[in-house]
């Protein structure tokens, strides 16, 4: 079985794009990625894509085709769906290929446009990764859903909206030097506090905006690396993928997310680490209470002690485990097919040392991204390490 | 569908199911003991086909709940409203509280389920009343 190195990565800045259409914002994710690379579009030999809701944001559905041909490849493409973690599991599936010896080159990534869209339409279009008959019908929202989970966490575990506060502070203030990110602005715990009630006991402030953006990475094989003289130093070296009941109703444990402890334990397995060797973590917070159960579903925290992580420092730029350096998708913003995809070109330019924020991770060889779908009904977590 | 065997939940149900809730209202349970909603052809537990109907408990009790500000576009329910997972022991159901503030509901109050039509939709919706 080959590696997979990222031998590049792409992004265009996360925020409003008014009057670009979704293929531009992607192609220019994927020329950047290719650029970076230094690999021709000729040899990339299959897109792999994510996208969410853009048969209902652009009325276009089948994008794999329109997507390939914005990027100036000329290889089939397939679009892969699965909510939030349509990019995560479109890059695992180009990483399958690759180890299984198929493709050499794979460009994989993701696009959503959503600003296009009033709020109360982008609310509509992502409640639909809920369950349609046993919770979209029954008025929930998806903040509704994340408040659903916060407060079964509040009861179970303690814990309270200042906590969440911090999260949003510290991955705000994360993204000040971001030049990606769709929110250069520190916040305070205050105006998080403060801000105007969404779905009790969330905020505005707990929830991630509504963003345009794309990503793309350009994945190749060792072999090709070596071959092409590339400067691929990150390697993918874990993946792993989870799954769950739909609706929040059938879980057995609201205030938990074993998706994600699945696809975490799958992916430390694969890539032989263990959840102590991670050194800086990319985690799916599109609601503040999102990234505290994901630090606690991925082994760094004991159940109950993640609400206190961000307030505590643990998990601030000179934390133990600094978390989403990036902005996260609280900051940075969650255009939702594109986010598994960012997170990982995030995480490759921490590791590269090429990220604003790298120097807080500077002697970091291990990190992990977690991408999430729905209330973490899917979830995909991925390893990578500095390889050379 | 299993018109021919009445003892097997309709794979089609959900709406008869919802409207069974304002009166003995049910839930499905597999030859384990598993419980669950329909419309279901296998226990998502246990992978067992033997299903049949039981009765739901008259009343459950709130499991977590949120008041809603922002509401999709058409949904009918004119925000703010209150969402809640109420418990019935083998099965919970999501729905949305009635006859009682946003403020004044709690984790743990008892609630007996019922069924409205959302104009706007034609749907049935789900409801909960305090028991």
């Amino acid at each position: 079985m080959t590696g997979v190195r990222v031998a590049g990565v792409g992004l265009t800045r996360f925020g409003a794009h008014d009057g670009r259409t979704g293929r531009d914002l992607f192609a220019e994710a994927a020329l950047a990625a290719l650029d970076d690379a230094g690999v021709d579009g000729d040899d990339v030999e299959h897109l792999n894509y994510g996208n969410f809701m853009g048969a209902l944001a652009e009325r276009q559905g089948h994008q794999a085709p329109v997507m390939t041909e914005a990027a100036g490849l000329r290889c089939a493409g397939t679009r892969y769906e699965e909510a939030c973690a349509s990019a995560g599991v479109a890059v695992r599936e180009a990483v399958r290929a690759i180890r299984s010896g198929e493709n050499d080159v794979m460009l994989a990534g993701g696009m959503e446009r959503m600003t296009n869209l009033s709020t109360a339409e982008v609310t509509e279009s992502l409640a639909v990764a809920a369950d349609e008959l046993f919770e979209v019908r029954a008025g929930v929202t998806f903040p509704g859903a994340y408040a659903l989970m916060a407060r079964a966490y509040f009861d179970e575990y303690g814990g309270g909206r200042e906590d969440l506060a911090h999260v949003a502070v510290k991955n705000h203030a994360n993204a000040v030097p971001n030049e990606y990110a769709q929110y250069q602005r520190e916040i305070s715990v205050e105006q998080a506090l403060d801000s105007p009630e969404v779905a009790s006991p969330l905020h505005l402030f707990d929830a991630c905006p509504i963003t345009d953006g794309a990503s793309a990475l350009v994945l190749v094989s060792e072999e090709f690396a070596a071959e092409h003289d590339l400067d691929a130093s990150v390697a993918i070296t874990g993946t792993g993928q989870g799954g769950d009941r739909a609706a929040l109703q059938d879980r057995a444990d609201m205030a938990r997310t074993p998706a994600a402890t699945d696809a975490a334990e799958e992916a430390y397995a694969d890539a032989g680490v263990t959840s102590d060797d991670v050194e800086v973590a990319e985690v799916h917070d599109c609601f503040t209470i999102a990234e505290v159960m994901a630090l606690e579903a991925l082994g760094f925290f004991e159940p109950g002690e993640g609400i206190g992580a961000a307030r505590r420092g643990d998990t601030t730029r000179d934390g133990d485990l600094p978390v989403n350096l990036s902005g996260g998708l609280k900051a940075k913003g969650h255009p939702v097919g594109a986010t598994g995809g960012s997170q990982i070109a995030e995480l490759t330019r921490l590791l590269r040392g090429d990220h604003p924020n790298s120097d807080a991770v500077a002697d970091a060889t291990v990190g992990l991204a977690h991408n999430a779908g729905g209330t973490v009904a899917s979830a995909v977590v991925h390893v990578l390490e500095v390889a050379e | 569908m299993s018109e021919s065997d009445p003892d097997v939940p309709a794979n089609t149900g959900y709406d008869e199911w919802a409207d069974a809730l304002a009166d003995d209202g049910y839930y499905v349970e597999c030859a384990n003991g598993h419980g669950s909603l329909p419309p279901r052809r296998v226990c998502p537990e246990c992978g067992s086909t033997d299903l049949s109907e039981a009765t739901l408990p008259e009343t459950g009790t709130v499991a977590t709940f949120s008041e809603i500000h922002v509401a999709p576009s058409g949904f009918g329910v004119e925000p703010p409203y209150v969402t809640a997972v109420v418990d019935f022991g083998p099965v919970r159901i999501t729905g949305i509280v009635r006859d009682v503030a946003g403020d004044e509901v709690a984790i743990g109050d008892p609630m007996r389920p019922d069924v409205e039509t959302n104009g706007a939709t034609g749907n049935r919706l789900i409801v909960f009343r305090p028991a």
